[in-house]
């Protein structure tokens, strides 16, 4: 799928096209791989009695799944995207972007490989063991070089908003990804963490919530600040606000880790630390959600007409709701209630199918067409389809979880007079069941939402053919 | 120098940095700078 004549005033889009087509391939994966371990919740027996199919390796298939193949693959997809079209000039080192599309994918399949056959670190989101783990680090570098390569050869004087995120995700990634992996090999596919005790379990909670501040918030991040703009067809709300947004976020993401470990091991100080780095969060996280939300000021009832902008606000919503519900939820009192249940799993998925999930798409539907010569999508009826089957599927999830969450979380506190506890775990366990048929309803409809948006990109894909889109001259007076 | 002042002077230039980020951002004389990096995404239609 390589541009056959790339000259030097086209974009090196041939990339773009490969990352695009396999983000939406590996979130029909990942995505299925989610309602089968929902199944399983309700029908244990659905494991099929097999070790490679059991709960506890198929979960982080998923999550490794959604997380760094569908969201990894539109990341590098919309940043090289980004980077060219604000820097008015063609990717730094193609053939290297090209690299990074390959070794990522092997990545992936090492990941769909080893994790089923129980290879782990058990680090949650960094479960693959180090072999994978060094793959992984090379190619992180050579995106470095081929993302900032490009910042550097840009051919106007301001670097944009949208870059900036991409840039900070792409070096906190790395720096993470290299500092929590660090491990002693112990053979070819088993290695013992350099750390230990709680030591470990900060450093595991350091990476895992800024894998989520920086992986699916700085990055996804980029992607709204280009892509809602272009669709809204006007500039961002306030850019003064926009580079705010940017320090404030970076400033403050690196100390909210602790709040994965309240009420544990680690020392109280650090606890309530990372509790109030988590609320002062709101600030910028809500900053960020109302430059995006305001840049349709003007232009609301465009809404009305277009689906692809309907992804890009609704995901907007969604980033809002789950970063008032996750500085709450780091309030020790809140999350004496809430850790261990489904509350937290429902908080991620709000973020994870609302935020990250609904942005990606949109910014896919933006690009498929323009990646291959075409006005529109196939279908922008299918849009709509898949826009309503993942809201309504989210809203089932979500809700579905917060009641499961809260009730199995009050029913473990509950107490006797006489001191004993009013339910056994067993009991928590049964009462959930319903609202476990729910939540896989709602998976399911989310799922059924990213199929027909993989049946509806094949589909522009195959009617156009790969598109040459040429720089413009840069402006004059950049 | 005991390296609780070093993590204390840290965190205290950090905040000063994010101040000093926030006056330049908002002075006026930036404001039309600013249009113009915002438009950077339709420069090239």
């Amino acid at each position: 799928m390589q541009d056959l004549n790339v000259s030097s005033n086209t974009y090196s889009d041939g990339v773009i096209r490969q990352f695009s087509i396999m983000a939406v391939i590996w979130g029909v994966v990942g995505m299925l791989m989610g309602v089968i371990i929902a199944a399983q919740l309700v029908w244990p027996e659905l494991n099929l009695g097999l070790p490679w199919t059991s709960f506890g390796r198929l979960r982080p298939l998923h999550t490794n799944a959604v997380i760094f193949a569908f969201g990894g693959c539109t990341l590098f997809a919309t940043s090289y995207y980004v980077v060219q079209r604000t820097c008015q000039t063609k990717l730094f080192m193609p053939k290297l972007a090209t690299f990074t599309f390959w070794a990522w994918q092997l990545v992936i399949v090492s990941a769909a490989i080893s994790l089923p056959l129980g290879f782990t670190q058990g680090k949650e989101y960094a479960e693959l063991e180090w072999p994978i783990d060094l793959l992984i680090a090379v190619t992180w570098v050579c995106y470095a070089i081929v993302f900032f390569g490009t910042i550097g050869t840009r051919k106007v004087k301001h670097i944009y908003v949208a870059n900036w995120f991409f840039g900070a995700f792409i070096i906190t990634v790395a720096l993470l990804h290299i500092v929590n992996s660090a491990a002693m090999p112990a053979g070819l596919m088993k290695s013992y963490s350099a750390y230990a005790g709680v030591q470990d379990a900060m450093v595991q909670w350091w990476y895992g919530h800024n894998a989520v501040g920086f992986f699916l918030t700085a990055g996804f991040l980029g992607i709204m600040y280009y892509f809602v703009p272009k669709q809204a067809g006007r500039p961002v709300y306030s850019y003064s606000l926009s580079i705010v947004h940017f320090w404030a976020l970076i400033f403050t993401y690196m100390w909210a880790g602790p709040h994965h470990l309240h009420y544990t091991a680690l020392p109280d100080w650090t606890q309530s630390l990372g509790m109030v780095f988590s609320l002062v969060l709101l600030a910028p996280s809500w900053g960020g959600m109302i430059n995006g939300i305001m840049t349709m000021s003007g232009a609301w009832h465009k809404l009305r007409t277009d689906p692809i902008l309907r992804f890009l606000i609704v995901s907007l919503s969604f980033y809002g709701m789950s970063t008032f519900e996750g500085p709450m939820m780091a309030i020790k009192t809140v999350n004496s209630l809430s850790h261990y249940t489904d509350w937290t799993v429902g908080h991620v998925h709000s973020g994870a199918l609302g935020w990250v999930g609904l942005v990606s798409m949109g910014a896919i539907y933006y690009m498929i067409p323009r990646l291959f010569g075409q006005k529109q999508m196939y279908s922008i009826k299918a849009i709509e389809l898949h826009f309503w089957l993942a809201t309504i599927g989210i809203v089932l999830y979500i809700a579905a979880l917060w009641i499961s969450g809260v009730m199995e979380g009050l029913m473990w506190r509950a107490i006797n007079a006489d001191g004993t506890l009013t339910y056994t775990f067993v009991e928590s366990v049964k009462a959930k069941t319903p609202y476990y048929i729910t939540r896989m309803v709602g998976g399911l409809l989310y799922l059924s939402g990213m199929s027909i948006m993989l049946w509806n990109v094949i589909k522009t894909a195959t009617s156009g053919k790969a598109a040459t889109v040429s720089i413009p001259a840069a402006a004059a007076h950049a | 120098m005991d390296i609780n002042s070093l993590r204390i002077l840290t965190t205290v230039l950090s905040f000063i940095v994010f101040i000093g980020i926030m006056v330049w951002v908002w002075q006026r004389r930036n404001t039309s700078d600013f249009k113009d990096a915002a438009n950077l995404p339709f420069k090239d239609e």
